[in-house]
């Protein structure tokens, strides 16, 4: 048990508890002192659980791995904002040093009805997976690749679908959204195998399929506002969403449908 | 306490010839699956980093019915995603004289000659289809401006064979991997099985059959049986409690399977990163690694004086001690990850280390900045320099960062042989979790190399010549060996919620990370063993009856997933001591301080530990048998490992 900081933050940490998907949640408010300004967000999480633990009761469950900020497990919307106030930043990379003392923290979790509550502050985001299932890789099966310099790509070009590739799919995008859309996670795959020759075989049925299973898992409509963006950790620019609906569209001028 | 006995001698089943014939002919003579019997073995593969992802990917494609099980929520997650600086591959690109030869032969010495011959150039011929493979599947490496790949050089090698996607490649090279797989989950072939903990190997009649694993979401335990089972769960660092691997990268699958008869091989041998960033308190629950890419521009130095406090930039530079570039003037700051490590313990053992508690090391761009301007230096390692300011609060453009070693990586795993299959028959093991192919002592941008050579290239044909001759009768959840398996994780999950204890289980995977920081790290004595032995024993036994454990076992409870992690370490903890206490040498990440050179180097002993040394489970807390696997150095002659 570490002992707490007499100089440390305080601090009121309102965190939505869940049992299941099935049971109604609520906010519940704990009080938090000796928090040093050096933690990170979830190390302040970690030292709750253990005062809970240390009580009988039961620690908050949330997601969380890397803690470096590339895995895109972590994810908590705090006061209102998917990952924090940082720009650029996952919940595992902010650190109390953003906060003050005896200011209050508002702990939800994603909210989207293709992103049900699993428990407290985790959701589940498998429907990003199937999304990615149908179509989001280029169909190569192992050993059949040429040498990696017969496939020239040019460096703007490289770097343009890097950083699309960039996505940790952490889902901030769905959760800022007011329509809980998945365009900008789903526009950046696209993107990413679009702008290369070697997704370019299948680039219209990648895109076709991969909107379609989208809108089936139950993700809202894309109405340009943006937040997705802004609220992003890995920086994917608005501009994959333009991407997809031009992709998008030329596939379907194209499709025999 | 006494020395282990040996019990017996492994075969590693190694070709013979000339080495660069022994896997194209190995894979010649191995039996091949009929394609439409494929479909009729069923395959479970553990884990889904890049040795898990690609096996399955790889499997499903040829047509087996593949179970893939991770304890993440997503098969994207997994801790491969976090390497950052790169993958090797004997590509010769850059026309600076690289071959598979050359690279066979770094790995070797750069393992200190504690790796597998025949395993190893296998790797380095494998690495330039990986590279292929990879650029097929749309993973963006980097590129000159006409097209073409580009590299680095990356620690330890004199030749620029690193590729890389930014400071992300593992992210990269895991999601192609995940991709490759998600569209085997589409076509069927692949079952994906998320949220799901292996607590045991189901072994029937001497062949791995199926695991018990434990729905993390509901609790349920379920059986699953097969015709092969591939582990692919990964490395042992968090028996340190801090280090730079992912909070759920654990022991427990690796351990179980231990307990079921599979040996682990070499658990000393443990990789201490130089570049991470230093402790900040007692809050802190992981380090966070930089990519040693950044020893290419920066350079490493303390004060030449004894608690200088100045602030960095206001020591001139004769008052700066470069121990690198003084210790090792041919490799300087690109000296391999051990030697970088145990340079930096020196320095701050000796009292020149700096930061608040002298745990740490300066590492400067100033130079590369004044050579190359600050754009150059951003476009490099921009995303590096941001994720230590945001950590730190500290601006690198403006004083130098402060580093510190961290663990990182294991060597060390469950013994396989030359086809990666364990002592066990049906079980496989690949990637980090297995201990084949890195000696002592891993060099950069080599762990993601094996972990794809694994997947891609080496298990789906072993996994057939397996398959394809041994006989596997029809086995059922019913047999008994399945039962029992299932109700001992049952009952050690009962066992956890009913101990009611008061100390939590991250108080207690404190307290073995710093039993084994301090008595088993980066320099280790046999005293310092031994007291480490005592200590682990104690604190096990207290664990086991006074751990806190709340909530059910019937829904998501991340405190008891933890326990039960943190319980294997605590058995495992042990066997590392006992490993590193038996090796009285010092070579690679295992430093033993009684076997140096009077420069203060490794000495390793290749007369009485040229072997690989397996150790065999007898119980907990009752001494292990050891196995040896003698190492033959028939291309390569053994010779001391020199960076100077």
């Amino acid at each position: 048990m570490i002992a707490p900081q007499n100089d440390g933050m305080k601090l009121t940490v309102k965190v939505w508890r869940q049992a299941s998907v099935d049971v109604p949640g609520q906010l519940v408010s704990y009080e938090l002192s000796g928090i040093s300004p050096d933690m990170s967000f979830l190390e302040m999480l970690d030292i709750l659980n253990e005062r809970l633990i240390l009580k009988g009761e039961e620690p908050v469950a949330f997601d969380h791995d890397c803690r470096e900020g590339i895995c895109g497990t972590c994810g908590i919307m705090i006061n209102g904002q998917p990952h924090g106030p940082d720009n650029n930043t996952t919940t595992c990379q902010l650190h109390m040093r953003r906060f003050k003392s005896g200011d209050t923290l508002i702990l939800e979790p994603w909210r989207a009805n293709a992103f049900p509550v699993i428990k407290d502050l985790v959701v589940d985001r498998a429907a990003f997976d199937r999304i990615i299932a149908a179509g989001g890789y280029v169909s190569v099966n192992t050993g059949n690749a040429p040498d990696g310099n017969a496939i020239p790509v040019p460096k703007t070009t490289q770097e343009k679908a890097m950083d699309n590739a960039a996505c940790i799919g952490c889902g901030a995008c769905v959760a800022s959204c007011k329509n809980a859309s998945a365009m900008l996670f789903t526009s950046a795959k696209v993107s990413h195998l679009s702008y290369l020759p070697q997704g370019a075989a299948e680039k219209n049925e990648r895109v076709l399929k991969m909107v379609a299973r989208m809108d089936e898992e139950g993700f809202g409509n894309c109405t340009n506002t943006g937040e997705c963006a802004a609220a992003c950790p890995a920086g994917i620019p608005l501009a994959s969403i333009a991407k997809l609906n031009r992709e998008y569209i030329r596939a379907l001028l194209a499709s025999d449908q | 306490m006494s020395l282990a006995t040996e019990v017996g001698i492994l075969d590693g089943k190694c070709p013979t010839g000339p080495i660069a014939d022994r896997w194209p002919k190995y894979k010649q003579d191995m039996k091949l699956v009929n394609p439409a019997n494929k479909r009729k073995y069923t395959v479970i593969v553990v884990g889904t980093g890049l040795a898990g992802g690609s096996a399955a990917a790889s499997l499903g494609e040829l047509g087996y019915n593949v179970l893939s099980f991770c304890v993440q929520d997503s098969p994207r997650r997994a801790h491969s995603i976090a390497a950052q600086g790169g993958i090797n591959a004997a590509k010769n690109y850059q026309n600076d004289g690289d071959s598979v030869w050359r690279l066979f032969y770094d790995t070797i010495k750069g393992g200190d000659f504690r790796a597998r011959e025949s395993n190893v150039y296998r790797l380095a011929s494998i690495s330039t289809n990986i590279i292929d493979q990879c650029v097929a599947q749309g993973v963006p490496f980097a590129r000159e401006y006409g097209g073409t790949l580009t590299n680095r050089s990356f620690g330890g090698a004199q030749v620029s064979r690193t590729f890389y996607c930014k400071g992300q490649t593992g992210q990269q090279l895991l999601l192609g991997a995940y991709q490759a797989m998600m569209r085997q989950v589409e076509a069927g072939r692949v079952k994906l099985h998320t949220w799901q903990e292996m607590s045991d190997l189901i072994v029937i009649d001497g062949v791995a059959r199926g695991i018990i694993t434990r729905n993390l979401r509901t609790g349920a335990f379920e059986t699953y049986l097969a015709d092969a089972v591939v582990l692919c769960t990964g490395g042992y660092s968090n028996v340190y409690y801090l280090s730079t691997n992912a909070k759920s990268c654990n022991v427990t699958a690796a351990w179980r399977c231990h307990r079921r008869g599979a040996l682990f091989a070499n658990p000393c041998y443990t990789q201490i990163h130089p570049t991470c960033i230093p402790v900040s308190g007692d809050h802190q629950s992981k380090l966070t690694l930089m990519s040693e890419s950044l020893r290419n521009d920066g350079r490493v130095w303390v004060p030449l004086k004894k608690g200088d406090t100045r602030p960095p930039e206001q020591i001139p530079d004769d008052e700066r001690d470069y121990y690198l570039e003084r210790r090792y003037p041919s490799f300087g700051n690109l000296a391999p990850r051990d030697v970088s490590s145990r340079a930096a313990k020196e320095r701050c053992d000796a009292g020149y280390g700096v930061g608040p508690n002298g745990l740490s090391v300066f590492l400067d761009f100033r130079d590369a900045i004044r050579r190359d301007g600050e754009p150059v230096v951003r476009d490099k390692y921009g995303n590096l320099f941001h994720m230590y300011e945001r950590i730190t609060d500290e601006n690198p453009y403006k004083q130098p960062m402060r580093i510190y070693p961290a663990l990182h990586y294991t060597m060390g795993g469950l013994w396989v042989d030359y086809n990666l299959q364990s002592n066990i028959p049906g079980l496989f093991v690949l990637g980090e979790a297995n201990f084949s192919d890195h000696g002592a002592n891993r060099l950069g941008a080599s762990a993601l190399m094996q972990g794809l050579a694994d997947g891609y290239f080496v298990l789906p044909y072993t996994i057939g010549n397996h398959l394809a001759s041994t006989k596997l009768p029809k086995v059922s959840a019913d047999h008994p060996a399945a039962k029992e398996a299932l109700i001992e994780s049952r009952n050690r999950v009962e066992s956890f919620l009913n101990m009611n204890g008061t100390r939590t289980v991250q108080d207690f995977h404190r307290s073995l990370g710093h039993i084994m920081w301090d008595h088993v790290g980066m320099g280790r004595t046999s005293a310092s063993l031994q007291t480490a032995i005592g200590q682990i024993r104690e604190l096990r036994d207290e664990f086991n009856g006074n751990v806190k454990v709340v909530g059910s076992a019937e829904t998501l409870n991340q405190n008891l997933e933890y326990a039960g992690r943190v319980g294997d370490f605590m058995e495992f903890a042990e066997l590392l001591a006992i490993d590193a206490l038996h090796r009285e040498e010092s070579c690679g990440g295992h430093f033993r301080e009684e076997y140096q050179t009077e420069e203060g180097e490794a000495k390793r002993d290749d007369e009485n530990f040229c072997y690989v040394g397996a150790w065999e489970f007898k119980g907990t807390g009752v001494e292990p048998a050891l196995w040896k696997e003698p190492l033959n150095f028939e291309e390569i002659p053994l010779a001391t490992r020199s960076y100077k």
